[in-house]
């Protein structure tokens, strides 16, 4: 039997790492639909009808899954940490409604726009797809907001230990918070566009001449390759946050000991707490300064400045530092290679060598967003509400969470493994060129 | 006047009165779907399907709705409720998870696959057991079982529910959500086979349910006498009382006479009348005898805030939900 606290660790861990994998299909599935449709609708050509219904398909069936998944989400969160709850619902409650709302409006238009093809006008179709998004985008930006304040709790004063003087909207201004947010959505296209992208190389591998594929893999890759180019933009300024906000945690996964000027970078190593020291690693001299204060003497605060009982797991968090950030530099470089194609080449699947790559990324940024959360709730801890609440503190005294631990686990797996299954026998019958090679396209009765 | 505690606890209680009036139908399509037999069987869940395919994924939210805007305005109440009823809550969650995942299985597995009648099977049980524990959750909390209980493991986290109140109740929530699905499905078809089909299990389930809520009421002298004190001994509990049996004898009639628009308004009224009486039957309480709206709520900042995000957020819903039933849902004859 594991302890009780472990248990409910690993199991609001595993429904999360679970829910954010059709979360982030839920936020830019939808997108690369409305790309597509509006694609049809501007040129009339079937073949983006096509792939706007063949995507809503697989929207469809991941939607569903987000969203009882989610909701098993918002009961853990008092099924396991009744006490957070209990103390932050007053505050962070109100991040919760407003997602609500946004997840109201998303199922709605959802459904208008999969069951409604031929109920509704295209332009009014087009629109539903278009709020779908919009309020998929919104609905991460509130849950990440609560996110961010647990890291960085704002809007209240203690008074023995209680909150007073509550004040949730200045959940909205926290800087941890927002920065999260930008870095979360940027997340989401990329994951989603590389792992489209790496499908459809696929099958370009296969069927070069295939325009279905063709055309899938020009609208995921530009998506996926636009939002990756400014990923690592976006993960500096919140590196800076967290850096300005909790320098425990940057010193954690940088695997920094001791306060220094002029601080090093690590590429890769084990931090040891023993030796106070990082082995194995590639260090790059004065790297940290300069990437988080743009001066190579800068002092960074080293682990060392902090309680021992304050240290989160340092192993894990800067090993999964390192893997988010590996990933997030191949994409990028990934992204610049296909923009120079697009640019030079006019053409994105002649190089064979290319696609093999695209094939071989289409798991990194679903990799980099599992890693990165990682980093960001392991790095949290021993708290659950930074310098407030303590994760023991939080726990619920119901005994025996082994056992729904085993039991989510195993039902993610199945409901993950029926997921595939069903996937991959939608994604091998794919239209063949035959049958898309037919009839010329037919621009004349586009833009009526 | 009204508090802001007040209005919040109204809120909740719409939520959740949506929530049962169209996500509890979708949950009686389930078993409906479940029970389908005879000739008529593939017939029936074809257009069980058809009819909630689009909608229950935004049905469903009102759920969502209902508990954060628990743990937002009365935290401490949310956090007794989802400790002490830890397990229900995680049965019906499993239940949440398994219909909605089995119904998107379903509808997503090609046709001939071996596996569909699985996944149908698995819809229509998963929907049965998830109205069943919701009930139980609902039936605990109004039975004042949930007032710091002590004890071993099984005082403290099992008999608190496992009691004949919350289990009948439970029980009671299974017809009446058969019933709300039987009322609307008749609206969904112009096959007049299938509409007097459901327009017998309609009736069946009516009486189903009339003789669950005798006994229910029953059981609250011993098992939830807050409740039964709540309805009997004041002049608005016996309003709910009346308003419950014009609902059903109106559905029984409009159901008797072919009547169906005027059967489902009145089942719409029977439920909503069960919903808000008891929540007039308990209030101010959330959990008795101790925790009220008012001593669990959050500070007043907190709760203008969330009025105002309800308002803007109706402000928002309404409309779209209007046109997602307008799209989907012409009403047929
Ligand atoms: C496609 C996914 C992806 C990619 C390529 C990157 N990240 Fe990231 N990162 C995430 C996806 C992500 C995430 C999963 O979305 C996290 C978790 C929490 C959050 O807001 O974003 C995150 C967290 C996160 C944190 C922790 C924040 C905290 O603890 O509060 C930092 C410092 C960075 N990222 C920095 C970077 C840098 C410098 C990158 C440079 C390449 C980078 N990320 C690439
Ligand atoms: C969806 C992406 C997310 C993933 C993959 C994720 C991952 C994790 C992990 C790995 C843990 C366990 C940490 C540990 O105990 O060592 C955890 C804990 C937790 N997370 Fe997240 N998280 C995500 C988003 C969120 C968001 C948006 C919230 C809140 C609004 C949240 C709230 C919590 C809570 C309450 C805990 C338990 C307390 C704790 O262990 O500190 N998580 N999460
Ligand atoms: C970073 C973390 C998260 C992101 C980006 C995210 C995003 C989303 C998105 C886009 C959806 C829409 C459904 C779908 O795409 O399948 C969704 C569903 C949902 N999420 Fe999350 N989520 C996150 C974490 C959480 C957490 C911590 C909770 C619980 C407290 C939660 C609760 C829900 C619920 C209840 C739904 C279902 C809504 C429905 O019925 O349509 N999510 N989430």
């Amino acid at each position: 039997m594991i302890e009780n606290l472990l248990a409910a660790r690993l199991l609001m861990a595993i429904s999360l790492g679970f829910h954010i994998i059709f979360a982030v299909a839920g936020m830019a599935m939808p997108f690369l639909m409305v790309i597509a449709e509006w694609r049809y609708i501007r040129t009339g050509r079937e073949i983006f009808r096509e792939l706007a219904t063949r995507w809503a398909k697989g929207t469809a069936i991941l939607f569903a899954i987000g969203a009882v998944s989610g909701t098993v989400l918002s009961f853990e969160l008092g099924l396991l940490w009744p006490n957070f709850m209990a103390w932050a619902g007053p505050i962070i409650g109100l991040l919760f409604s407003l997602e609500g709302f946004a997840f109201f409006t998303e199922a709605i238009f959802l459904g208008i726009y999969l069951y409604g093809w031929n109920k509704i006008p295209p332009y009014l179709h087009l629109m539903s797809g278009v709020i779908v998004t919009v309020s998929g985008v919104l609905s991460a930006f509130f849950v990440v907001l609560a996110n961010g304040w647990m890291n960085h709790p704002v809007g209240f004063q203690l008074l023995d230990g209680l909150p007073v003087q509550i004040a949730p909207l200045a959940t909205f201004t926290n800087p941890i918070g927002l920065h999260e947010t930008h870095h979360m959505i940027l997340a989401a296209f990329v994951a989603i566009g590389f792992l489209v992208a790496g499908i459809h190389a696929f099958f370009l591998l296969r069927q070069p001449e295939n325009p279905f594929h063709q055309e899938a893999l020009r609208i995921a890759l530009i998506t996926g390759g636009l939002a990756a180019l400014l990923q690592p933009l976006s993960g500096d300024l919140l590196a800076r946050a967290v850096a300005t906000f909790s320098p425990i945690k940057l010193a954690a996964l940088e695997g920094h000991f001791h306060t220094t000027s002029g601080a090093s970078f690590w590429i890769g190593g084990i931090p040891d707490v023993s030796t106070a020291t990082i082995s194995y690693g590639i260090e790059i001299p004065y790297g940290l300064s300069l990437l988080l204060h743009g001066d190579p003497m800068a002092s960074v605060q080293g682990l060392m400045d902090f309680p021992r009982q304050n240290w989160p797991p340092l192993v894990v968090v800067h090993l999964a530092f390192q893997i988010m950030i590996a990933s997030g530099f191949i994409l990028m470089a990934m992204s610049v290679w296909g923009f120079w194609k697009i640019w030079r080449q006019k053409c994105l699947w002649k190089s064979r060598g290319f696609l093999r790559c695209l094939v071989g990324c289409a798991p990194l940024g679903l990799i980099a967003i599992e890693s990165g959360w990682v980093v960001t709730e392991v790095g949290r801890q021993p708290w659950i509400i930074v310098g407030i609440m303590r994760t023991t503190d939080a726990v619920t005294p119901m005994p025996g969470l082994t056992v729904p631990l085993i039991f989510f686990t195993l039902l993610y797996l199945g409901l993950a493994g029926i997921v595939l299954w069903l996937l991959h026998r939608h994604l091998t019958v794919f239209p063949q060129t035959i049958e898309l090679s037919g009839p010329p396209p037919r621009e004349t009765h586009a833009r009526s | 006047m009204p508090g802001l505690e007040d209005i919040l606890a109204g809120f909740i209680l719409m939520s959740l009165t949506l929530y049962v009036l169209l996500g509890g139908a979708d949950y009686g399509a389930g078993i409906w779907y479940l029970l389908a037999r005879g000739p008529e069987a593939h017939a029936q869940r074809q257009l069980i399907t058809t009819a909630i395919g689009p909608i229950w994924e935004a049905n469903h939210v009102w759920l969502i709705l209902v508990v954060t805007l628990l743990f937002s305005a009365f935290p401490l109440a949310y956090a007794r409720v989802s400790t002490l009823l830890h397990i229900p809550l995680t049965l019906l969650l499993t239940g949440i998870v398994l219909r909605g995942s089995a119904f998107a299985f379903r509808s997503y597995d090609v046709q001939k696959s071996p596996l569909h009648r699985f996944w149908g099977t698995l819809f229509g049980l998963s929907s049965l057991i998830t109205a069943m524990f919701l009930g139980i959750i609902l039936g605990t909390v109004a039975s004042s079982n949930l007032q710091n209980p002590h004890g071993g493991f099984v005082e403290v986290f099992v008999l608190t529910w496992i009691q004949p109140f919350p289990l009948a109740v439970g029980i009671w929530t299974i017809t009446l959500f058969a019933f709300l699905a039987s009322t609307y499905l008749i609206h969904e078809t112009p096959f007049p086979a299938l509409r007097r089909l459901f327009r017998r299990k309609a009736l069946w389930s009516l009486a189903a349910s009339v003789m669950m809520a005798i006994l229910v009421l029953l059981l609250t002298k011993n098992y939830a006498p807050g409740i039964g004190q709540g309805l009997l001994q004041n002049s608005t509990g016996w309003v709910f009382l009346i308003l419950t049996l014009l609902g059903m004898l109106g559905s029984t009639a409009g159901l008797w006479t072919n009547r169906f628009h005027l059967a489902r308004a009145s089942a719409i009224g029977y439920v909503t009348a069960i919903i808000w009486g008891w929540g007039f039957g308990q209030y101010p309480y959330l959990i008795k005898p101790d925790l009220t709206i008012y001593n669990t709520s959050a500070p007043p900042s907190t709760l203008e805030l969330l009025l105002f995000v309800l308002v803007a957020g109706m402000i928002v819903v309404l409309p779209s939900l209007l046109c997602l039933f307008r799209v989907f849902k012409k009403i047929q004859v």
